[in-house]
Parts: C-alpha cells; sequence; structure tokens
C-alpha cells in the first residue's frame, strides 16, 4: 500500500499544570485518511492531549511542536486551527440554550446545505424531522448530545476530526451505529483520531496508539495493541506503564 | 398623516413587523401615532375603543364573553420624530370563556428625547386567555425612557402568556413593572429578553402572586448587556394557596464593564404550596466558545451565536 502523507505530527510534546506532567515526551504521528485510534485508561491524558491539539482551554504546551501537513501550528488558535480543518467532538458537548440542532449543525459548514444537514443526522440514527428543530440544551439526553456532536464534525468534513470517546454514555445498541459514523468520516476523506478506552472500539482503526501517563508507550495493529492494553494495562493498579520509560516500542 | 402612516409602517417592518397584516379584513388592528389614531380596524366580539388625550391615548379593550379570536390583533404604538412623549392607558376586560392574542409593537425609530409610558390594568375572566406580545424598536440613539406598567388579574382556569422583547437597537432606560394576581387552577408565563449596550439601562420588576389553589406561574428573563450597560432583575414569586406552584428562572449574561443584578424572590405562604428559582450572571460559558472556535467561528462570532440563542 503506498504510504499516505503525514496529517498530523506531535514532536516531545510535553504539558504541564503545576509542575505535573500530563503529557511528556509525547510524538505521534497521524497519516492522511486513517482511523488512527488513541487508547487509553481513565486520566491517561486523552483529554489533555485533544484539547492541545485543538488548541482550547489554555492547554499549551511547555515543550515541543505540533505540525499539520507540515505547518507548524503550535501556536494558532482554535479557530485558526479549525479553519485548517482540524475540529473536535468533546468528551462532554456544551449545551446551548435557544440554539436548535439545525443550527449548531450549519454553524460549522462552510456552506450550509439542508440536505447534508439531514444525511448527518439520519446518520447518527436520530430523525431530521424531530431534532432539527430541537434545541441543543439541557433537555437533551447525553447520547443524543453526543450523536449531535458527531452529526455536527461529520457535516463540517473537516480533514482531521478529533473524536473523544464517542462511544461514552451510548448504549451498547447504539455502539455499532457510532462505528459506522467513524467510518463514513474516512469514506467522505475525513482522517479520524479516534480517542476511547475501550479496546473493542479501537479495533476499528488502521493503527492504535496506546497513551499511558501523558505518553505514548506502545503502537501497532489494533488488535496487539488491545490485547496489550487488555492484559498490562486494564489490571495496572499505577496506570503508570512499566514500558514508559523506555524507547516507543514499534511493531 | 399620511406620512406619519408610512414611516410608522415602515418602522414597525424594521422591528420585524409585517406591514401586510393592516389590509387583512380577518385581522384587527390599531395604529397610534403619538396621540393620533392613524389606522384601525375590528372583528367580531372584540371592541376596541381608543379616546386621544393630550400627552397620548387611552384604550378601552373588551373582549366579550365566549369570544375566540382566531387571528391576533396586532396593535402599533409609536412616535416618528426625535422627541415627544406618548403616555398609552389600556383598560382590558377579557370576558369568560375568551381567547385573545395581542402583538404588540412598540416603534420609536429616530429617539433623541422620548418618553413612552404604558399603563395598563387588565382583567381577565374565568376560561380564558390572553397572550400579550410586546416587540419594541428604539432606534441607535438611545435617548428615550420607556416605563410599561401593568397590574394584571387572572380568575379561574385562565392563562396568561407576556412576551416582551427589545433586541434590536438601543434601549434608553426601561423600566418594566408588572404585577399579576394568579387564581384558581390559573396559570401565568412571563418572559422578557432584552439586549443592552452602550449605557442602557434595564430595570425589571415582575411580580407573580399566586393567590388560587392549583395556581402556576413562571417568570423567565434573559438579559445580555455589554459595554458599559446596566441591568437589574427583580423577579418575585408569591405562592398563598394550596398546591401552588412557581418558578422563577433569570439568565444575565455580561461583557465588557456591563454590569448585571439579579434579585429573586420567593415568598411561600402555603405549606402546600412551592416556588423554586435558578438565577445566574456570568460571561458567556467558554466551553460554550472554545465549541463554536473548534467549527471555525471566531471568538466574537461565537459569542453573538450564543446571545443571540440564549435570547430567541
Ligand atoms: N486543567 C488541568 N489542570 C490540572 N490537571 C489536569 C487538567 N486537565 C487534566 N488534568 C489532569 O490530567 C490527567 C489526565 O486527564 P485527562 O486528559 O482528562 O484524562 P483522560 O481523558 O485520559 O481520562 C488527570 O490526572 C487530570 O486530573
Ligand atoms: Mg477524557
Amino acid at each position: 500500500m503506498k504510504e499516505q502523507k503525514v496529517i498530523l505530527e506531535l514532536k516531545d510534546i510535553r504539558l504541564s499544570f503545576d509542575g505535573r506532567d500530563i503529557l511528556n515526551n509525547l510524538s505521534l504521528t497521524v497519516r492522511e485518511g486513517t482511523i488512527h485510534s488513541i487508547l487509553g485508561s481513565n486520566a491517561a491524558g486523552k483529554t489533555t492531549l485533544a484539547y492541545l491539539l485543538i488548541g482550547c482551554c489554555s492547554y499549551i504546551p511547555q515543550k515541543g511542536k505540533i505540525f499539520f501537513f507540515g505547518q507548524d501550528i503550535t501556536s494558532l488558535n482554535t479557530t485558526q486551527r479549525a479553519r485548517l480543518g482540524i475540529t473536535l467532538a468533546w468528551q462532554e458537548p456544551a449545551r446551548f440554550e435557544g440554539l436548535t440542532v439545525h443550527d449548531y449543525i450549519a454553524v460549522g459548514m462552510k456552506q450550509p446545505d439542508e440536505e447534508k444537514i439531514r444525511r448527518a443526522l439520519a446518520n447518527v440514527m436520530l430523525e431530521p424531522k424531530d431534532y432539527l428543530d430541537r434545541q441543543v440544551d439541557k433537555k437533551l439526553s447525553g447520547g443524543e448530545r453526543k450523536r449531535i456532536e458527531l452529526a455536527a464534525v461529520f457535516a463540517m468534513e473537516p480533514k482531521l476530526a478529533i473524536l473523544d470517546e464517542p462511544d461514552s454514555g451510548i448504549d451498547i445498541l447504539a455502539l455499532d451505529n457510532i462505528i459506522s459514523v467513524i467510518q463514513a468520516l474516512k469514506e467522505q476523506g475525513t482522517t479520524v483520531l479516534l480517542i476511547t478506552h475501550r479496546e473493542e472500539v479501537s479495533e476499528i482503526s488502521d493503527v492504535t496508539s496506546l497513551l499511558c501517563s501523558g505518553k505514548i508507550v506502545k503502537e501497532g495493529k489494533p488488535k496487539e495493541v488491545g490485547i496489550y492494553f487488555k492484559e498490562r494495562c486494564i489490571p495496572c493498579p499505577v496506570n503508570v506503564c512499566p514500558t514508559s520509560n523506555t524507547t516507543l516500542e514499534r511493531k | 398623516m399620511q406620512q406619519d402612516y408610512q414611516q410608522m409602517l415602515q418602522a414597525y417592518a424594521t422591528a420585524e413587523g409585517n406591514p401586510l397584516i393592516f389590509r387583512d379584513s380577518r385581522i384587527a388592528h390599531l395604529v397610534v401615532h403619538k396621540n393620533k389614531v392613524l389606522g384601525s380596524h375590528l372583528v367580531a366580539g372584540l371592541e376596541l375603543v381608543p379616546t386621544e388625550e393630550e400627552e397620548g391615548i387611552s384604550l378601552k379593550l373588551r373582549l366579550i364573553k365566549n369570544t375566540r379570536l382566531e387571528y391576533p390583533v396586532h396593535l402599533c404604538f409609536g412616535i416618528i420624530p426625535e422627541e415627544g412623549q406618548q403616555v398609552i392607558r389600556i383598560q382590558a376586560d377579557i370576558e369568560d370563556n375568551a381567547s385573545i392574542k395581542i402583538i404588540a409593537h412598540c416603534v420609536f425609530p429616530n429617539a433623541v428625547r422620548i418618553i413612552h409610558k404604558m399603563d395598563a390594568q387588565i382583567k381577565i375572566g374565568d376560561n380564558s386567555s390572553y397572550e400579550y406580545n410586546e416587540v419594541h424598536f428604539h432606534g441607535n440613539n438611545g435617548g428615550i425612557s420607556v416605563l410599561p406598567k401593568a397590574r394584571i388579574s387572572l380568575g379561574k382556569k385562565s392563562h396568561l402568556v407576556t412576551n416582551f422583547s427589545l433586541l434590536n437597537g438601543r434601549v434608553g432606560l426601561f423600566d418594566l413593572d408588572y404585577d399579576t394576581v394568579v387564581g384558581e387552577d390559573s396559570s401565568l408565563e412571563m418572559s422578557a429578553k432584552i439586549y443592552g449596550f452602550a449605557d442602557d439601562v434595564i430595570k425589571l420588576k415582575e411580580v407573580g402572586r399566586l393567590i388560587g389553589r392549583n395556581a402556576r406561574g413562571v417568570i423567565k428573563s434573559r438579559i445580555a448587556v455589554k459595554e458599559r450597560a446596566q441591568s437589574e432583575v427583580i423577579n418575585e414569586m408569591i405562592a398563598d394557596a394550596p398546591d401552588a406552584r412557581g418558578h422563577v428562572d433569570c439568565i444575565e449574561i455580561i461583557q465588557g464593564n456591563a454590569t448585571a443584578k439579579a434579585v429573586p424572590i420567593v415568598d411561600v405562604r402555603n405549606e402546600f404550596a412551592q416556588v423554586t428559582h435558578e438565577a445566574a450572571i456570568g460571561r458567556v460559558d467558554k466551553k460554550q466558545i472554545e465549541t463554536l472556535m473548534a467549527r471555525g467561528l471566531d471568538e466574537e462570532q461565537a459569542i453573538d451565536v450564543v446571545i443571540s440563542g440564549m435570547l430567541k
């Protein structure tokens, strides 16, 4: 298979809060057109990585650089990065009183297209006619809100979509649907950085990177990394990977 | 006079009114410039008697028993010149088994030194419903004082909705005072949405008195202030009957050097009654802004989307 272009590259990132490293020595390469998963236990630094990538929430690295198609974007703000084509589906998306689902989805589209908005909703199994005029407020369930988030990301047609635990808070029956949406993103040409703490979800990806204590400690085929995760990380009481001080293991 | 009428219609359209309704014979309307009635139309079951006074008009509105109006009644009040005073006195009597929806536009497109006072006494009988929507447009100078005052009473099994909005142009000085008494099995929904900037001053005092068994009331305020604008919202709900239920809900968003104050007053005088309240004042939520920025909006656009959603 032809090597795809590098869409995203993180070089030796360190990010700390109050003197405590949340991400350290973090390097990562994501190739265009792939689903690349970041697998990690609770508190591994997954959401921190997502915020760092979209440049929000004052998550500025103390060290290291972020490249998007070779361009250094480390000092760009969230708007600038979004306009380059990077977006995030939040683990816990915000609520907006008075803003309709339709308008919330349309806001990120370069050219709002009614047909695309409907398709985006139908894709996440929300009937457009029931949801378009509803508000993205507290009255939506957590699961509905997360699906709308995915629909909005899909409709935006970003180059890189970071999905922070799209499967959390979604009932198990709907998991297949979430997976098919992720595949639809890939098919429309969006590269997906799929953040999850479930190895069975990471299995749909092309490459999995295992994040532990703010570092990528293993990378490779999703199945192999998943087995490692299940055997070594899930039972691990300290959440500090034994290999995290050694160099990155590659397959 | 004809010219005033044309200008009123123009201002009316700016305030998002649709002037075509003034030609529809199914729809009752009244257009008042300063203290002159420029146009009116009535429908069956509705009596609307305006009397021109020195500083404005007094208006007697009566909806006759068993009349359920199919279309809203449109009222348009205003002053076209830069200066002037308009006092509107309304006495409304909504008889039993009747329903009416009123859409009032108050337009002062060129206000530099204008005072607009409204003084309403509204009596709603039993099994009736009264919906009152008021939209204001004050132009961009801010030279206006608007002082609406209403005393409303609701009989049994009746329903009152009031929506007030002032979202385009300057507010000036706005001082609203509404007080409603709610009888048995009746309900009240009062809502106000205002966007203030420059040195606008917004004062709201809305009181609901739930005096009948099973009376219901919600008072909702949504205010956004920026620059040097000030707002003060007093929402009071008094529950004085068994099974009365009330809720007071105020959100104010501030930016720049604006200030906002919210005073929810919850006053329960019966052990079987309940009133709840929520109040929040603050900047636009950061996560909301960052969410929209991650879709490509800049910070200012994002704030606009959040505020206009809240005020919609
Ligand atoms: N703003 C912050 N300030 C201080 N500590 C933080 C901050 N954000 C995250 N952390 C800490 O960083 C670690 C990783 O958090 P997070 O990235 O949310 O983990 P994950 O998403 O993998 O569950 C946690 O220990 C968390 O408490
Ligand atoms: Mg997380």
